[in-house]
């Protein structure tokens, strides 16, 4: 093993030239001449100034907007803190925190009856999660209507229109984007 | 058929099962069941359970019942384990009883300088001279240099029949303890006294040298290794237990008996029990079939065998060429051909010449003639003249190898037809022999002498073939002939006018080309090769050179036997396949039986797990240690005798025994342990 | 359990199937040092790194000298990286101005070790910790350097069946360059890019500062983040640029790039299974450890989906809906991403624990009992259901060695496996990695569920070992088994609840993925060995077929039988347990 040694301190230092320090870079030039926005977070700006990433999900509790999922990353949606609750299925804290969650979120959108859609109360893997299902959504629009005092329809058909459908139609799942969806809800609705 | 040296007994017999008990118990002794490591460790758990036991019972702790009746049937799963083995063994001792009891010391009549001492036999060194004369027992293993005599071998064989043992050739080998019946012989002894080959024999059945074979060692790691494994299970079990006690805030851990308990039926114990009985009745079964291995990987190697060198005549063929046909010459009648051949034959005492007469008489009705009267006189064959024929009435009646009698007949100015070569030839290319037949210098024509493959022979070799056994025929035929043979016999290949040193070359080849061969052989000239080959298997009518040479020694001297020497050494190894792989498949119902017992108090919702509706936790645990014990004991005769076997290519049989000992080891515990319970219910046990 | 979530099942394992050949044939190509289309490019390359690093290419290595060799490079893997955590402070691309004090030298060990033995355990939260310097020149490096050396000893066992009386089993400098610059590299670059268009980032920016709608701030953390996920998928690695591992939007953000990661982390396995046909001339010996594989991988693939699917009845009477319609997955969401769903999450789940790749889209601590026993399975059976880049195929042939010499036995013959007889020396080298493994798992699962310490002991501040638990009851059981289970499976996805940044659990765990590393990867180039110096039998109609439905069956039964019967036990009292219980309506 011992006249191993020198050729693997060699490879080793070799080895993290090429692939830690070359191929990253080589990615990263590429990526930043080709995919420059997607590669640079893809952050959307309003009048200059950067308001959020369309792939990262950001805390909504205005009645106005659309709310995002409950979130474990730290305080809610903190991306220093990516993460989901890692509350196991027979967890007490578990089973309170969405019989409280499901008590808010009845008690925000008086409109809605029946179970909750699952993603309205139950925490995102990531915290960070950009998406509520079309279930959510529909759930929450009389009450964003009626913040914006429009008529509900005009939310549906927001709603509607910002619907992702499965990616080639089978992959994943229907699905809204929220920082989206509520940034076309400021332009195209107003508040009141 | 000869009588068996060693009779299949039946599996129990009264005396070997006593003494089997007594051995089982011996074996106790850790120091020899180290050997084992699975019943090792179930002796460890039932020591650990009866110390365990008698502290219950000093402080008179509740549940000794069951404590006890656990600890009870851990003893008896270590017993019933030694038992198989002890039994195996036993029925290998009473063999060595019968055969001691021939080896009395007798007096030998050593050569010294001319001169004849009367020594002990148990004195003699190898090198002796000694004589032996009728009457006597011959008082060691030994090479005949000198006279020829009648031997009785039964002590050895079995066969009541005596043998001829001479000087020079390869019938010159003579065994201690059988006995001379008529004339003399000298014999240089070979071996020392307790190395003799009755000993030899001795110490082989009785298994006192019995090492453990290279896949028997390999096997024995496989289940030492699970053992541990489940050791490490079990062992963590405990801790497990105490965070869900915590977790659920009720139960209790479970009692150091029942994780015993858990893991003497999770460890291979069926397997590890049966493993060492049935190696040795592997070894019994082939001394059934009156061969002697001289080791078990000899057995295991049989059973690997890829190519069997198959000697042609006495093995494939009946051993004698017979008459079939009779080939005239033009102008000669068939019948006048017969009559004459029939004449020339009449006092031909050979296999072939009485062949002739019976094949004349089945097809013209001749009748064997009384000649004495025609002052016949009669020519016997000779090395010179290559014939063999009768002079009688001025006829002067031959046959033999057609350039002998060819020669004969134009001595006399006889002509030869040209028909003649071309019938000989024809004869050749069948397979057959020609024996030329002339009457002075007229040629009649031609005897078609053939070798008859033995009856059923074809189909053995389909059998072999379909385990994946290629069949070679050796023969020092030429090879039109060989062909011919080869093709009618179905072998799948054949070695023409071999040589011992062309046998020796074919095995490399074999070897070198990753094949295991098995052949016979009996001269001292095939020794090399017997040595070569992986399985060897000698003749006992054969020399004391081919005898050492081999690994396997046939007392019957049946060169067919090798075929069941591999049938006995697959089924050996598919014997530990299926009792492993059984073993292996009951741990999944034991766990169905114990884990929800063990963890009932902690966890009741567990009891959904209770698959078979076992009536208490301790029910299930005693019921799963009790099927765990007794399915050794019923395992026994399928250890011993073996588990079913024919020969079929590997695909159907894998299939058939992963159906039978894979599934049926998965499910038979099921109803049996719930068997169990219910009988343990029933008598109130628990 | 709707339509489209068994589709996605079944196109998922139909791409699998697809790309197997011709991967594999490419693979057999590389390592066999024959000329692929890739030559032009880089074959100098290839040279040049077999310069600089003083290597012989031809020269040949007995079996000893290849472990030799790949136990003296990882160990200088781990010297690297372990000083390049420690030191990060010294290095450029740290924009977040991480130091030593982030960490602590038992976390250091613990990741120095994770990355090194492809295992990628993260008892760290990436963002918050490491600077880029360190994610790529050290993680990123050994995410290759680890899958690499995974495939060079699954190429050296595999010549070891297919030589014929040879020494050698290869070079294991050649093999891992060949590896690492005509495998890992090209695909990974593409993938990267790939990734990029999609959406994952890939810049050396500080964190973006955004103002939120509702006048918030957040910080978006930035890095090279795809160059690093590729590798991380293609090596079966599975070590998240960030804490939320593929289920953060900036590593996988759309279910595109999740499928793409899902073939990306089973395309060196399922390919590596052809090459094991074709190197020993026999393709469908190959094809049958693929169905081995398969039939162990679409029913674990479906029980997990279906068990997430039917939810979880303690929240449907907390008024959740269950069942899915056109508008919702329904079922279990706790901890899965909605553009993922229900599907597309349990098949990550049992990719990656099949993979022992480690990464997540969903949080596996969150899942139903039976949901979470399929992963937990998977690591159990030492990482064999497709398993790691060169560690499946080795691992699978280890039982193949098992279940051949059990069931070549009832065909009455010395077993063979690829005309090579198994005999005590390979039984025991696959008992002995079978035996630490389970020993690994099984004592420091044990030690864990007792360890009492008092509380803010340094060993672990949290004072006893389950002081560290999110969850209670069986579930907190499960936790420690999850931990134990995907370190000695060199796995690496976590039951995440567990707080594992503590000495106790950074250095147990570290134990745990190096035996499950080296007492696999050295008993069977040991194995490979004693194989290389065998002689190829011929077969015969004697010889156990090993590439018909009957092997696969047997080979898949031994895998579950032998694999994982010691752990039936500890399962009961987890997540089987939990099952019940969680119908029960009990909660802890």
């Amino acid at each position: 093993m011992r006249q191993q040694l020198i050729p693997a301190l060699r490879m080793t230092l070799v080895l993290t030239v090429a692939t830690g320090l070359v191929y990253p870079a080589l990615v990263t030039g590429l990526a930043q001449i080709l995919f420059r926005d997607q590669a640079n977070g893809s952050l959307i700006r309003k009048n200059g100034r950067a308001v959020g990433s369309s792939l990262i999900g950001q805390q909504f509790t205005r009645p106005e907007y659309f709310h995002p999922r409950p979130s474990a990353a730290g305080r809610g949606y903190d991306p220093l803190a990516s993460g989901g609750s890692n509350l196991g299925p027979t967890s007490s804290r578990l089973t309170v925190r969405v019989r409280e969650s499901v008590r808010r979120y009845r008690a925000e959108n008086p409109q809605f009856s029946g179970d909750v859609p699952p993603d309205a109360v139950l925490a995102s893997a990531s915290g960070l999660d950009p998406h509520i299902t079309p279930a959510n959504a529909e759930a929450q629009a009389p009450r964003v209507a009626k913040a914006r005092g429009v008529e509900p329809d005009r939310i549906r058909a927001l709603i509607h229109r910002h619907l992702e459908g499965r990616d080639l139609g089978l992959l994943g799942e229907p699905r809204i984007n929220v920082l989206v969806l509520n940034l076309a809800l400021d332009e195209t609705v107003g508040s009141r | 058929m000869p009588k068996k040296m060693a009779r299949s007994r039946p599996l129990f017999d009264r005396q070997i099962l006593g003494r089997a008990l007594t051995d089982a118990l011996r074996k106790l002794n850790p120091l020899s069941l180290f050997r084992n490591p699975v019943i090792f460790v179930v002796e460890i758990g039932a020591v650990l359970t009866t110390l365990l036991l008698a502290r219950d019972l000093a402080i008179s702790a509740p549940g000794a019942g069951f404590a006890l009746q656990i600890n009870l049937w851990l003893w008896f799963t270590v017993l019933f384990a030694n038992s198989a083995e002890a039994l195996a063994e036993a029925r290998g001792k009473a063999q060595a009883d019968s055969l001691r009891k021939t080896r009395t010391d007798s007096i030998a009549k050593r050569l010294a300088g001319g001169r004849v001492e009367r020594v002990p036999s148990s004195q003699l060194r190898a090198g002796d001279l000694v004589l032996v004369e009728a009457g006597d027992l011959i008082p060691g293993d030994g090479e005949v240099v000198d006279g020829i005599a009648t031997v009785d071998e039964s002590v050895i064989t079995g066969e009541s029949a005596p043998v001829i043992r001479e000087s020079g050739g390869d019938r010159s080998a003579v065994t201690g303890g059988t006995k001379v019946l008529s004339d003399w012989i000298r014999v240089r002894i070979v071996s020392n006294p307790g190395e003799t080959f009755l000993d030899r024999m001795i110490a082989l059945v009785e298994g006192a040298r019995r090492q453990k074979t290279p896949n028997e060692i390999a096997l024995n790691i496989l289940i030492a290794g699970l053992t541990a494994i489940f050791l490490l299970a079990v062992a963590t079990l405990a801790p497990f237990a105490e965070y869900s006690i915590a977790a659920a805030g009720a139960g209790s851990v479970p009692s150091t008996t029942v994780l015993v308990a858990l893991l003497v039926c999770l460890i291979p114990t069926t397997i590890g029990g049966l493993l060492s009985a049935i190696g040795i009745a592997g070894m019994d079964r082939v001394m059934q079939h009156n061969v002697l291995a001289m080791s078990g990987k000899a057995v295991e190697a049989a059973g690997d065998v890829n190519s069997l060198l198959l000697d042609k005549t006495g093995t494939i063929t009946m051993g004698d060429r017979q008459a079939v046909e009779f080939l005239p010459v033009a102008g000669v009648s068939e019948r006048d051909l017969a009559d004459a051949a029939q004449l020339s034959s009449l006092a031909d005492e050979t296999p072939e010449g009485r062949s002739v007469v019976v094949l004349a008489k089945q097809k013209y009705n001749l009748r064997g003639r009384e000649v004495g009267e025609h002052n016949a006189v009669f020519i016997p064959f000779s090395a010179y003249s290559r014939m063999s024929g009768v002079d009688l009435d001025g006829r002067r009646l031959r046959k033999g190898a057609s350039d002998a009698i060819g020669a004969f007949v134009r001595e006399r100015g006889g002509r030869i037809p040209q028909e003649f070569a071309e019938i000989s030839e024809r004869i050749s290319r069948g397979g057959g022999t020609p024996l030329a037949v002339a009457d002075g210098g007229k040629v009649l024509g031609f005897i078609h002498l053939k070798d008859i493959v033995k009856g059923g022979m074809p189909q053995r070799i389909g059998h072999l073939r379909k385990m994946g056994i290629r069949t070679v025929m050796i023969t020092g035929d030429n090879p039109l002939t060989a062909a011919a043979i080869a093709i009618e016999a179905g072998v799948d290949d054949f070695l023409a006018q071999a040589t011992p040193r062309d046998k020796l070359d074919y095995i490399r080849r074999e070897q070198a080309e990753g094949r295991l061969v098995a052949m016979t052989g009996d001269g001292t000239n095939d020794a090399p090769a017997l040595a070569q080959a992986d399985v060897g298997l000698a003749m006992n009518t054969g020399t004391m050179a081919a005898k050492e040479a081999g690994n396997m020694v046939d007392l019957d001297s049946n060169p067919t036997k090798l075929i069941e020497v591999v049938a006995i050494g697959k089924q050996l190894l598919i014997t530990r396949g299926a009792l492993t792989t059984f073993s292996i498949a009951n741990d999944v119902a034991k766990y169905f039986a114990i884990i929800p017992a063990m963890f009932m108090t902690a966890y009741p919702v567990l009891g959904k797990l209770n698959v078979m509706g076992l009536a208490t936790p301790q029910s299930a645990v005693l019921s799963a240690v009790i099927f765990n014990a007794l399915i050794i004991v019923a395992l026994v005769p399928l250890a011993l005798r073996g588990v079913r076997y024919r020969p079929s290519a590997a695909a159907p049989l894998l299939r058939r025994n992963l159906l039978v000992y894979g599934l049926g080891g998965l499910v038979v515990p099921f109803p049996g342990i719930w068997a169990i319970d219910r009988l343990l219910v029933l008598m109130g046990l628990v | 359990m709707t339509e489209t979530g068994f589709l996605q099942i079944a196109v998922y394992f139909l791409a699998i199937l697809l790309v197997t050949r011709p991967l594999g044939a490419f693979l057999a190509y590389v390592f066999a040092g024959r000329r692929t289309f890739l030559h032009p490019l880089l074959r100098p390359v290839e040279r040049l790194i077999y310069r600089l690093s003083g290597i012989r290419e031809d020269a040949e290595q007995r079996w000893t000298g290849y472990a030799g060799a790949l136990l003296a490079f990882s160990l200088f893997s781990f010297l690297v990286l372990y000083l390049l955590q420690r030191l990060q402070g010294w290095f450029p691309f740290n924009p977040q101005a991480f130091g030593a004090g982030n960490v602590t030298p038992d976390l250091a060990f613990n990741t120095a070790v994770s990355f090194m033995t492809n295992t990628d355990w993260q008892a760290y939260s990436g963002e918050a910790t490491l600077s880029y310097f360190v994610q790529m020149a050290g993680l990123t490096v050994q995410n290759f350097a680890s899958a690499a050396a995974g495939m060079a000893v699954a190429i050296a066992l595999i010549r070891g069946f297919a030589c014929e009386r040879a020494g050698a089993i290869g070079n294991f400098w050649v093999d891992l360059t060949r590896a690492t610059v005509y495998v890992l590299l090209p695909i990974s670059l593409v993938a990267a890019l790939f990734l990029c268009s999609q959406g994952v980032i890939q810049n050396w920016l500080p964190y973006a500062q955004v103002q939120t709608l509702e006048g918030g701030t957040q910080i978006i953390p930035q890095g090279p983040v795809a160059s690093q996920e590729a590798i991380k998928e293609l090596g079966t690695n599975g070590g998240g640029f960030f804490n939320a591992n593929s289920a953060h939007p900036y590593e996988n953000p759309t279910p595109l790039t999740n499928f793409v990661e899902m073939l990306l982390i089973f395309m060196i396995p399922a390919g590596l299974t052809y090459t094991f046909g074709k190197m020993v001339g026999d393709t469908r010996q190959g094809w049958a450890i693929f169905a081995a594989m398969s039939i162990l991988f679409l029913p674990g693939a479906f029980t997990a989906y279906i068990s997430e699917q039917s939810g979880n009845p303690i929240l449907a009477a907390s008024g959740v809906q269950q069942s899915p319609s056109n508008l919702h997955p329904g079922g279990n969401m706790e901890g899965k991403e909605v553009r993922f769903g229900i599907a597309a999450s349990a098949l990550f789940a049992t990719i990656t624990t099949g993979a022992s790749c480690g990464a997540v889209n969903s949080m596996h601590d969150s899942y139903t009992p039976i949901g979470g026993l399929v992963p937990i399975f998977n690591m159990l059976t030492n990482e064999v259901i497709f398993g790691g880049a060169g560690a499946g195929l080795y691992g699978m042939l280890l039982f193949a060695i098992l279940a051949v010499f059990i069931a070549g036995l009832m065909v009455g013959r010395t077993p063979e496996y690829i005309g090579k007889k198994i005999e005590g020396k390979e039984v025991k080298m696959a008992m002995l990695a079978l035996i630490a493994t389970a020993a690994s798992v099984l004592l420091f699962t044990g030690a864990s569920g007792v360890l009492d310490l008092a509380e803010g002991s340094y060993i672990n501040p949290p004072g006893p070992a389950t002081g560290n638990l999110n969850n209670q009851g069986p579930h907190g059981l499960s936790e420690i088994l999850y931990a134990y289970a995907s370190g000695t499976g060199n796995n690496g996805s976590a039951f995440a609840g567990l707080n594992a940044n503590t000495p106790w659990y950074n250095l147990t765990i570290g134990l745990a993925m190096l035996i499950g590393r080296f007492f696999i990867i050295v008993p069977l180039l040991a194995a490979a060995g004693s194989l290389a110096g065998k002689r190829r039998l011929p077969a015969s109609s004697g010889t156990l077929p090993t590439h018909g439905p009957l092997f696969v069956t047997l080979l898949a039964g031994t895998v579950v039988i032998v694999g994982a019967l010691a752990f039936f036990p500890a399962l009961s009292l987890g997540p089987i347990v939990e099952h019940f219980l969680m119908h029960e309506m009990r909660v802890f």
